[in-house]
């Protein structure tokens, strides 16, 4: 099985731990990330202007290389997920934006919104499946209490990522019950962490990623795991108060396969 | 002189946002987490955008606290979509200022070893044109 | 050759400031067989209608055409008219030069023109038109209310009252509907088990009245006056007869573990059940998938405890036919799943409750036994707050677009009762708007701000954060004080929208009656036929039409109710003359009409015919049943011989009509 992945800016530098062990863990899994050829950065956050275009096209460019390919486009990255799926639902939709984009890129052939864009996590739910993560996990994490921050990225808006229910989600619990351990359920999971705010106002980003941890820790979380590196920035350099370690899923699955060793986790179960 | 009703023909067709779909009932500023942090709120940006307010939304330091979160977008339950008019609003002061909110020689003092290059990618995003 | 009438009508001007009405006369007074064409104000009053009659009269005229309004606004007081004076009323036309014509033109010379041929169209078709005699059919003299709310024990009781008999088909184990869950009613605050439960045991006791309850209509042919229903009595497992109700049985069964729906699932019931003290029938139902007996044959506790011998593990789904001359649709309403709205935490915390649970909470017959006890801990709750329209006036997928017209009067009704019983306790509502046009609804809203101290906030509530020791954070907009606040509480109520009962779309289908999309039955007019379904003899009742408050579906209960008494003191219902007829010598025996008559007015029968040669053969041909044939046309342009025709609307009526438009 394989899939034409889009690792974004951040997984190449700051979060390359996101990108290696989400690469090792699906081998083991079964499954391939081809990194696309070329690719350009998707911007980070999807434009909502309806009248761009430019800001568009490099998940454009994207999407039409994992066309020909024949393979659906993956990502790692919740932000890439989020700008992708987004612009892709544009091409598929309005015929406006679709127009203008593929004359712009002249394309061999025009992209109308036809590739699947699809996170690792849904991967690990609808194809490979909790059960086989399951027998799958070597070190199981069991007695500790994770709590998994979706962030808003993945989940809205939900019309068009159809990623779990927005307000209910529990693709990241079941994932982490797979792996052994028990999910923590805590309010502000889909709330904002401060995002890119943490450039000009750091003082908010500290107040959103500390409600957020608060919110956590209120319900007894040992840690969090996420799949935004600007989200796990902002919840461990702008921690005010009291730390929560943050790990990408990606890590504690790594881990959890007996792949990689990982700092300070220990388990007692 | 600013003409509010050009100003607010721009910011529709920038936006695609329908003001007169919303009823009022304050849910975009009820579940936004900026809420504290922001000089006009999101239904302000409906209500001020369907009388013509433009230039105080476009004065006002709220276009650049907006998360982009998407919490108003998907909680509101007329499909109003708040948060594409913040969006339209600040693309409207950079577009009329020719000027970036963010200047690359600013970010300098701004970067720690940590920070992720996505975080730069979304700011230039956010704050220039 | 006909002698016809041409009768043109100004309608104020309605129609005369678009069409030349006067041209119009002009120009269908040449047209072959009209003996005279005239123009008149108002062809629909009084003065216009002795117009037509003395027409009739002194110019001896064999067909009549009037270019009017819409057939459905005036048809039947013109054919009337005709009919009274002689004529056979089939044989008046209308040419609808209003709504098809003047209503929808500007330009003067072409809206005249279109009315000409309007004109022409209809005098084509008087050309061909003959006679037509409406049948008469019997009407059985029983009704059948579907749903057995309050609704429908309104309708039942009305129409027992003068005289009918009357069945109520309830789909649950007793009738009494959504009332039964309700604790007080506003704006009166009486006790609704009070006013409800005497009007169910009336029921009981009324021998006009029958009650199928665990019951489904499960198949509707036929027509006005004369339905045949299919009624699926569903096994209960208990003798209905036998039963006295002694409730031994639901002591005994060692079954305890079941949620309860009467009390939304927040309390436990027993595999053999009576759903509450008041039940009519007191009878006990067994649940079958819970029953240790049903599902795996060990147990029969409740057969050895029953001295009446009721219990009858044996007993099967039944199926009974019934006739009847109307019906009325009563199928209420549910509450929507709150699941939807979970940034309100309804799945994360079970002290965040939908109105129809809080009002079980309040209730002495509720799992708290009228204590009002937060459902996670037993506590009692010292800051409570209300969310209006969770799913109402919201045009997303998870929401309803319309209004649901009671939650703002059954949450003030929440909160005033709360400050009442618990004067300690801090009571918050969220809202929108507060609507309240209803008697004393606004009164009784005030009361609630004024007299009970109950704190209206206007604005929305965004998120409902569960906390770890308990209490819910509830973030919400003040939109007059312009901030947000962060109310700390015990317990969250949502005032979710009502949505039609799933039941309604499939029995929609069986009795084609039309929904809107939201699943409500559509009335025949909004305002002036409001509790009639457009199809004859189907009549509504309550909150399957819409979301309504009790009194309002009391009284829609009872006008319901008068009108099928109306239609039941009539022996004989006249038919619709406009109805198929096959011609049997160009019938092939297909069976294509059969197929697609919605209505099963077509059978096939073998007949004998004389051939050419002297010889006898046997064909098997359609035959209509005038009586239950509504007229629809289906079968006409199904048949591929064309042999079946509409009288009325035969093939060559309508083609002299295309005819005179186009050539």
């Amino acid at each position: 099985m394989e899939y034409s992945y889009f690792p974004g800016c951040t997984l190449k530098n700051k979060a390359q731990e996101l990108d290696t062990c989400g690469r090792i863990s699906a081998e083991a899994l079964g499954f391939h990330l081809e990194e696309i050829p070329e690719w350009q950065c998707c911007g980070g956050t999807y434009p909502l202007a309806e009248d761009e275009i430019a800001t568009k096209l490099a998940s454009v460019r994207a999407l039409a290389a994992a066309r020909d390919a024949g393979h659906d486009l993956l990502t790692l990255c919740s932000a890439c997920f989020n700008v992708i799926k987004q612009v892709n639902e544009d091409m598929k939709h309005d015929k406006d934006i679709c127009f203008r984009a593929n004359n712009y890129l002249k394309l061999d052939e025009p992209y109308t919104g036809t590739v699947q864009v699809v996170h690792f996590l849904q991967v690990l739910r609808d194809t490979i499946g909790w059960d086989t993560v399951r027998q799958a996990v070597k070190e199981p994490l069991s007695g500790l209490k994770i709590g998994a921050y979706y962030g808003c990225l993945l989940l809205r808006p939900s019309k068009v990522m159809q990623f779990d229910d927005p307000e209910d989600p529990t693709i990241m619990e079941d994932f982490i019950k797979a792996l052994g351990a028990e999910p923590i359920i805590y309010s502000l999971r889909n709330e904002c962490c401060g995002a890119y705010l943490t450039l000009e106002n750091k003082e908010i980003a500290q107040r959103r990623s500390g409600k957020v941890l608060e919110s956590a820790q209120d319900m007894g979380v040992d840690f969090l795991i996420t799949a935004c590196p600007l989200c796990q920035y902002n919840l461990t350099q702008n921690a005010l108060s009291k730390q929560t370690p943050v790990y990408y899923f990606t890590l504690l699955l790594a881990h959890a396969l007996g792949l990689k060793e990982m700092k300070g986790v220990s388990t007692n179960g | 002189m600013d003409d509010p009703k050009k100003m607010k023909a721009q910011i529709e067709d920038i936006s695609h946002v329908d003001v007169r779909k919303c009823m009022r009932c304050g849910k975009c500023s009820a579940t936004c987490p900026n809420y504290d942090d922001m000089e006009y709120h999101p239904h302000q940006f409906v209500c001020m955008v369907e009388k013509g307010e433009i230039r105080k939304l476009m004065d006002s330091n709220s276009i650049y606290t907006c998360l982009s979160c998407f919490a108003c977008i998907e909680r509101c339950p007329r499909q109003v979509e708040p948060a594409k008019l913040i969006e339209a609003t600040r693309l409207m002061v950079e577009r009329e200022r020719g000027a970036n909110h963010l200047k690359p020689d600013m970010i300098v003092q701004k970067l720690d070893d940590q920070l992720p290059q996505q975080a730069l990618a979304s700011a230039f995003r956010k704050y220039t044109k | 050759m006909q002698k016809i009438g041409v009768f043109v009508c100004h309608c104020g001007t309605n129609i005369a400031a678009t069409v030349d009405v006067e041209q119009v006369a002009q120009a269908l007074g040449k047209e072959p067989g009209v003996v005279m064409a005239v123009h008149y104000q108002y062809m629909c009053s009084q003065s216009g209608q002795d117009m037509i009659k003395d027409a009739i009269k002194e110019k001896g005229l064999t067909g009549v055409v009037i270019c009017s309004c819409s057939p459905r606004m005036h048809e039947a007081t013109f054919r009337k008219a005709a009919a009274s004076v002689g004529m056979n009323p089939f044989m008046v036309e209308i040419a609808n030069i209003r709504e098809q014509c003047s209503w929808i033109h500007k330009d003067r010379q072409e809206a005249t023109q279109k009315a000409i041929a309007l004109g022409r169209a209809a005098i084509a078709k008087v050309h061909l038109n003959a006679p037509l005699t409406a049948g008469e059919t019997p009407v059985a003299k029983k009704a059948l209310v579907i749903g057995g709310g309050i609704a429908g024990i309104q309708a039942a009781l009305d129409i027992a009252e003068a005289g009918f008999e009357v069945d109520i088909v309830e789909k649950e184990p007793t009738i009494g509907g959504k009332m039964t869950q309700l604790d007080k009613t506003f704006p009166t605050l009486d006790c609704a088990a009070c006013i409800l439960t005497p009007k169910m045991v009336e029921c009981a006791q009324n021998d006009k009245i029958h009650i199928l309850s665990y019951s489904e209509v499960t198949k509707v042919k036929g027509f006005v006056g004369n339905f045949d229903v299919t009624i699926r009595r569903k096994a209960r497992y208990v003798n209905e007869d036998k039963c006295t109700g002694c409730g031994l049985c639901t002591q005994k069964c060692p079954q305890k573990k079941i949620p309860n729906a009467f009390n939304l699932n927040m309390d436990m019931r027993r595999a053999i059940y009576i759903p509450f003290a008041q039940a009519v029938p007191k009878v006990a139902t067994i649940d079958p998938d819970h029953c240790k007996m049903l599902t795996s044959g060990k147990c029969g506790l409740c057969a050895t405890v029953c001295t009446a011998g009721a219990i009858d593990y044996k007993q099967k789904d039944k199926f009974i036919e019934q006739k009847y001359g109307a019906i009325v649709v009563a199928t209420g309403f549910n509450p929507i799943k709150a699941d939807a709205f979970n940034e309100l935490g309804y799945n994360q915390s079970k002290d965040v409750v939908t109105s129809l649970e809080y009002e079980r909470l309040m209730n002495a017959a509720g799992p708290t036994d009228g204590t009002l006890l937060r459902p996670s801990d037993g506590k009692h709750p010292k800051t409570i707050v209300f969310v209006q329209c969770v799913g109402s006036r919201d045009t997303t997928c998870r929401g309803k677009e319309y209004c649901s017209k009671i939650c703002c009067m059954y949450t003030a009704k929440h909160a005033m009762l709360t400050r009442e019983k618990y004067p300690d306790t801090d009571v918050y509502v969220f809202y929108i708007d507060v609507r309240t046009p209803g008697k004393g609804f606004d009164e009784f809203y005030r009361r609630a701000v004024e007299q009970y101290g109950v704190h209206y906030i206007k604005g929305q509530v965004g998120k409902v954060s569960p906390l770890s020791d308990g209490t819910l954070e509830v973030q919400a907009s003040d939109l007059l004080m312009d901030e947000q606040l962060k109310i700390k509480a015990d317990m969250v109520v949502l005032a979710v929208a009502m949505e039609a009962d799933k039941t309604a779309r499939p029995l929609a289908t069986m009795l084609t009656a039309s929904m809107d999309t939201n699943d409500f039955f559509t009335e025949a007019h909004p305002k002036l036929r409001p509790v009639e379904s457009p199809t004859a003899g189907i009549f509504l009742a309550g909150a399957c039409q819409g979301p309504k408050d009790i009194p309002d579906t009391v009284a829609q209960a009872g006008a319901a109710a008068s009108k099928v008494i109306g239609l039941l003191v009539k022996n004989n219902l006249k038919g619709n003359p406009c109805v198929a007829h096959c011609n049997e010598n160009m019938c092939n025996g297909c069976s294509s009409c059969e197929h697609v008559c919605a209505y099963g007015a077509i059978t096939y029968v073998a007949k004998e015919f004389k051939m050419p040669d002297r010889t006898i053969a046997i064909r098997r041909v359609a035959q209509v049943n005038p009586a239950v044939c509504q007229g629809c046309g289906a079968c006409t342009v199904t048949c591929p011989s064309g042999a079946m025709d509409l009288q009325g609307f035969s093939n060559r009526e309508i083609m002299a009509e295309v005819d005179a438009i186009c050539l």
